[in-house]
């Protein structure tokens, strides 16, 4: 049973009526605080802002024992999860399957590797329904009705699919060139969907620049803190369904950068609040090398990046001026994680390899965090002899086109006992 | 050489909520000198304490990046639209 309210009433009653757990948005660079509105930017230096909890209140609430009780979706850890009442929009989000994929990790020569499948979240088969969930039930409560985004796709179809479901109206933005899956899931709700001639970068700058114009909640932008912030359940999912541990290793693949900051800060949140251990751990980066700031930074000992224009079959990674480059840079070099990148071509093969192996479709991010992770794997830089976990983003029903041509071919024959028996035959003289 | 610079909301403040202002300026570096003129205070928050602009500001002039133009000795002339966007968005 997924559905339902999380907490008993008595539970609910010791959370702040204004504000929930939250205290304040705050300024990463400066730590001046601002309230608890629509709004991303420090005014004084362009810093992002990031909720703060009260996290004295959160320990008292959030326990193991607590944890039980409650629904198999990422709301089961709303304290730490930045909305005041309970969540009105995608209530059955998350809990993906954590997988142990041995027959992977035999490929791979490791010991020991999981695969967090977020290829099959809920509703639209991506990780970007968690963020989403959180952004538009954060939304409601700030009392908008529009709401919007600027995507490379995925977010888009989560955008459409979550506001056609809560009734809100919803505008996303996207390259025009995106894969015809990703715009066709965009469409089917609804929703207005503006192609903007142009990349990734370029889409986002205009809707950085009308964001404050027409008074809309948009979710990677004027709500950001919020939206960013649902990336964490991610986290919170690894480290419960391992058994209440922090894994030694994880993949993650990086567009912003944003989703890796926030796997390292459920891990500190889940350490913090006593529900894991403290434990040393690495966090390690994967981009497409058609696309790959912070990779390059990274391997060249920067802790800053320079922008790129992105020419990669990894749509939703192409973000070349990543919003959160500087601190993933830094969370690479605090937990001594590693940083690479794919070409196409390996993007593919790995795309090939994980389906192979454990029967999962991702889409290109997917074979971008696998395919780094066999490079991460083979040069030593994750210990043959010990455990990881990658992250799949997103499902390869979307992203069709990029490996339509490598996946295969069938072959075709008449409906005859004999044809058939023919071609193993001939099969199996080619194979042996 | 009149060159409109859009402005984005957290600096209104200072422009008296103007989103467009026209500066006079060769270089995208003199029109930040002469927004400080106009605007007193905004240098210092598009600007580090060693005069680079803050890693999280974009400056776009004609919609492409300065830093894949020449920063802030990027030229500008007459018709120019430069905008002023915080970097933090999107992802």
């Amino acid at each position: 049973m997924r559905r339902g309210f999380l907490f008993a009433r008595n539970e609910s009653e010791f959370m702040d009526k204004r504000e929930g757990y939250m205290k304040a948005l705050k300024c990463r660079e400066c730590g001046r605080e601002y309230p608890l509105a629509a709004n991303h930017v420090c005014e004084f230096d362009f810093g992002p802002l990031e909720v703060v909890y009260d996290y004295q209140r959160v320990k008292q609430h959030l326990t193991r024992e607590a944890l039980q009780s409650r629904p198999q979706t990422m709301w089961r850890y709303r304290e730490l999860l930045p909305i005041v009442h309970e969540p009105t929009v995608g209530c059955e989000v998350g809990f993906t399957p954590l997988i142990k994929a041995d027959r992977l990790a035999h490929r791979l020569g490791i010991g020991e590797v999981w695969i967090k499948n977020d290829a099959v979240n809920y509703p639209t088969l991506s990780f970007k329904d968690r963020v989403v969930s959180v952004a538009l039930s954060r939304a409601r409560e700030l009392g908008f009705t529009t709401v919007a985004c600027a995507s490379t796709g995925n977010l888009a179809n989560s955008v459409a699919a979550n506001a056609a479901a809560a009734g809100l109206r919803s505008y996303v933005f996207i390259p025009a060139d995106l894969e015809e899956g990703k715009i066709i899931n965009s469409l089917i709700y609804g929703a207005n969907v503006i192609g903007i001639k142009g990349h990734y970068d370029e889409v986002n700058r205009l809707c950085a620049e009308i964001a404050g114009k027409f008074g809309w909640a948009f979710v990677n932008v004027n709500m950001r803190p919020y939206y960013a912030e649902g990336s964490k359940s991610m986290g919170f999912e690894i480290v419960e369904q391992l058994g209440w541990r922090v894994p030694p290793h994880t993949v993650v693949c990086m567009a912003s950068g944003s989703l890796l900051t926030k796997i390292h800060k459920s891990y500190q949140e889940f350490t913090k609040l006593g529900l894991a251990p403290e434990t040393a751990y690495k966090i390690h980066g994967a981009q497409a090398t058609g696309c790959s700031p912070i990779s390059t930074a990274h391997k060249a000992g920067m802790d800053f990046f320079k922008p790129v224009k992105p020419n990669t079959i990894a749509k939703s990674l192409a973000i070349g001026t990543p919003a959160d480059g500087f601190y993933a840079l830094r969370v690479l070099k605090e937990t001594g994680g590693a940083c690479d990148d794919v070409t196409d071509d390996e993007i593919r093969e790995a795309i090939k390899l994980l389906a192979e192996t454990e029967g999962i479709f991702a889409e290109t991010a997917g074979g971008v965090t696998v395919g780094v992770a066999k490079k991460l794997i083979a040069s030593g830089q994750i210990p043959a002899n010990d455990s990881v976990v990658l992250c799949v983003t997103g499902n390869g029903l979307k992203t069709l086109d990029a490996v339509a041509r490598f996946a295969g071919r069938t072959r075709e024959i008449k409906p005859s006992l004999r044809e058939f028996e023919a071609l193993l035959e001939a099969e199996t003289k080619l194979t042996y | 050489m009149a060159v409109k610079v859009r402005i984005p909301t957290p600096l209104r403040k200072l422009t008296n909520n103007e989103e467009l202002v026209e500066v006079s300026a060769a270089t995208v570096g003199d029109a930040i000198a002469e927004l400080q003129t106009k605007f007193p205070g905004i240098q210092e928050r598009l600007l580090d304490d060693k005069g680079a602009v803050r890693r999280f500001v974009n400056v776009y002039v004609n919609e492409e990046d300065i830093r894949f133009l020449q920063n802030q000795q990027t030229p500008l002339r007459s018709g120019d639209e430069m905008s002023i966007v915080p970097a933090i968005a999107g992802g």
